[in-house]
């Protein structure tokens, strides 16, 4: 039977489910701006008592792995790290956009989960979803809205939106795409991580030294530093 | 305070390095693991915050078990879990900080939380044990501080910088001369073989204060070398470096001296990264080594940063029954005292 620990704190949203011999047993979805180091430990401590398990009785970790906030996608991945080496057992994460477009897991059809990433770049990827099923069309990365909403235009098939970003970039969607477009409600649009569990079932287990967050964007010094050597290199 | 001997895991993820270790008593180093980044930030000329936090959350665990597996213990022979939660860099110290808050709360262990400059401190304990009162010369990159303690865990800052840390100083002149990064180590070592020629100024400040201030300082010598620069005069980067260095390790030297007598303190410790500095050893050496008083510096593994010195501060909190709970945060702007 499995007791399943289930995090994500990659975005805004803190999201924590507690699985017990296989049935969810509670969850706690949080869409506040707070201080996920400061909420997310307090809150499993709460969610593991209320589905009365030990931490020793926990059986496998799911979290989270991005992209979203740096910071934030750290906090979740460090926590589910760290417990899933001492109580020895195994770890699986997700893509947190997957985690999103989870929200249309149980419909068929394209699924466009995006994070607001700043100055009109979001984090997302296409997939497709069969009534339980989740398979990726596209990747998960880095672009700018305009450019990719320009690309999912050309499929000519319709996408539900998911984000939790609100509705900052749903005129660009609907002006793009018009009748292809549709944006999820943004109360069904929260990662839950209930849904890491189900989600996770077709992933493999990694090994938990290994287990790093996918930023899917590299940092501005490591930017800075490419642009700047290949500029050298152009000039010589 | 009363010998024992719990058994403490103990975090450090404030800077550039990902340490773990394991302390006994307060006294007793078990296992010391530090996985550096030195030669990762080294193409940037110094520490990028971000890159040190993606670092240390694929390092946590590792040098987690590795400080264990040294120690030849499990988790279930621990007593608490410590961890620095600051000062420092926010998203580094966050990394060390969720790490110790899981490893609490899985085995059921208490939660110590410790100052980064107070763990310099201690790292001199793993050597000699303390005795009051005791003044402490905490010199690092980013701490130039007298402190002041009648007893464990009681700091008094009794001078501090006002503006630059010694060892900002030394990382500021050393990129004006061009030296490879980490700059204070190489401008240590090129001092050893200059001589103190251009006399630069050495700030006192007001009377009786035991504040620092290195900026001036720094102008100084950047200001001196565009000047031979421009008259196309030649100079020797062993004697700025010299110059530069007599200035630092005077003033430190003589407060520190000056700040000994005026409390009666029966010992020196001397913390921190910049503690390493052979040039700043030697001075403090010569100005003490017959005096009446107990001049402490640490072995250099224990002058950088480390997690066997947050280990025996957590000793002291441990036995003050200081913990924290599972809502402990990163602090990254964290007082002493
Ligand atoms: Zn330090």
């Amino acid at each position: 039977m499995s007791n399943v620990l289930c995090i994500d704190t990659s975005n805004q949203p803190m999201s924590v489910a507690v699985y017990k011999d296989n049935q969810l047993a509670v969850e706690l979805t949080v869409n506040i701006k707070r201080n996920h180091s400061i909420q997310l430990m307090p809150a499993v401590r709460d969610l593991m008592k209320q589905a009365e398990l030990k931490p020793n009785e926990l059986t496998e970790i799911v979290v989270g792995e991005g992209p979203g906030s740096f910071t934030g996608i750290r906090i979740g991945m460090t926590t589910a790290k760290s417990l899933a080496w001492t109580l020895n057992i195994p770890i699986k994460t997700v893509s947190s956009l997957e985690l999103v477009a989870g929200s249309m897991l149980y419909q068929k059809g394209f699924v466009c989960p995006f994070f607001d990433a700043r100055r009109g770049n979001v984090f997302t990827g296409l997939y497709e979803t069969n009534y339980g099923d989740i398979d990726c069309l596209e990747e998960d990365g880095h672009t700018d809205m305009e450019s990719w909403l320009s690309h999912l235009k050309e499929l000519e098939q319709p996408i539900t939106f998911v984000s939790p970003n609100g509705d900052d970039f749903h005129s660009m969607i609907n002006s793009y795409l018009r009748d292809q477009a549709i944006i999820l409600d943004q109360a069904m649009s929260l990662p839950r991580a209930s849904l890491l569990y189900p989600i996770s079932q077709t992933k493999e287990e990694s090994p938990v030294h290994l287990v790093k967050p996918n930023y899917q964007r590299m940092t501005q010094a490591e930017a800075n530093w490419i642009k700047q050597h290949k500029d050298e290199s152009t000039n010589e | 305070m009363s010998e024992t001997n719990e058994i403490i895991l103990a975090i450090e993820t404030s800077c550039d390095e990902t340490a773990v270790a394991v302390v006994q008593g307060g006294r007793k180093l078990l296992s010391n693991v530090v996985a550096t980044q030195m030669d990762i930030h080294e193409k940037y000329g110094g520490v990028v915050p971000e890159i040190a936090s993606r670092h240390h959350i694929e390092q946590m665990t590792v040098v987690m078990e590795q400080a264990l597996d040294e120690a030849s213990l499990t988790v279930d022979d621990l007593d608490a879990v410590a961890v620095t939660e600051g000062p420092g860099l926010v998203g580094a110290l966050l990394i060390g900080v969720n790490a110790a808050k899981a490893i609490a709360f899985a085995n059921d262990l208490p939660l110590i939380g410790v100052h980064h400059i107070a763990g310099h401190i201690y790292a001199n304990r793993l050597m000699q044990e303390f005795e009051f009162p005791l003044l402490s010369l905490v010199v690092s990159g980013g701490h130039t501080e007298l402190i002041y303690m009648k007893q464990h865990g009681d700091y008094e800052v009794i001078g501090e910088t006002r503006d630059d840390a010694a060892g900002e100083a030394y990382d500021k002149v050393a990129k004006a001369l061009n030296l490879p990064y980490p700059g204070g180590p190489v401008l240590d070592k090129l001092a050893q073989e200059g001589e103190d020629l251009y006399q630069f100024p050495r700030a006192w400040l007001e009377d009786g204060s035991y504040d620092f201030s290195f900026s001036g300082l720094k102008t100084a010598v950047i200001n001196k070398l565009n000047q031979m620069k421009q008259k196309g005069e030649n100079y020797r980067v062993e004697d700025i470096a010299a110059s530069f260095q007599a200035s630092v390790i005077e003033v430190l030297t003589e407060k520190t001296f000056k700040a000994t007598n005026d409390l009666g303190v029966k010992q020196l410790i001397v913390a921190g990264g910049v503690s390493a500095n052979k040039g700043l050893r030697e001075a403090l050496h010569q100005k003490f080594d017959n005096r009446d008083i107990d001049l402490m510096i640490p072995p250099l593994y224990l002058c950088t940063d480390n997690a066997a010195m947050i280990g025996a501060t957590a000793s002291i909190h441990y036995h003050q029954g200081e913990f924290k709970d599972l809502s402990l945060n990163a602090n990254p702007g964290l007082m002493l005292g």
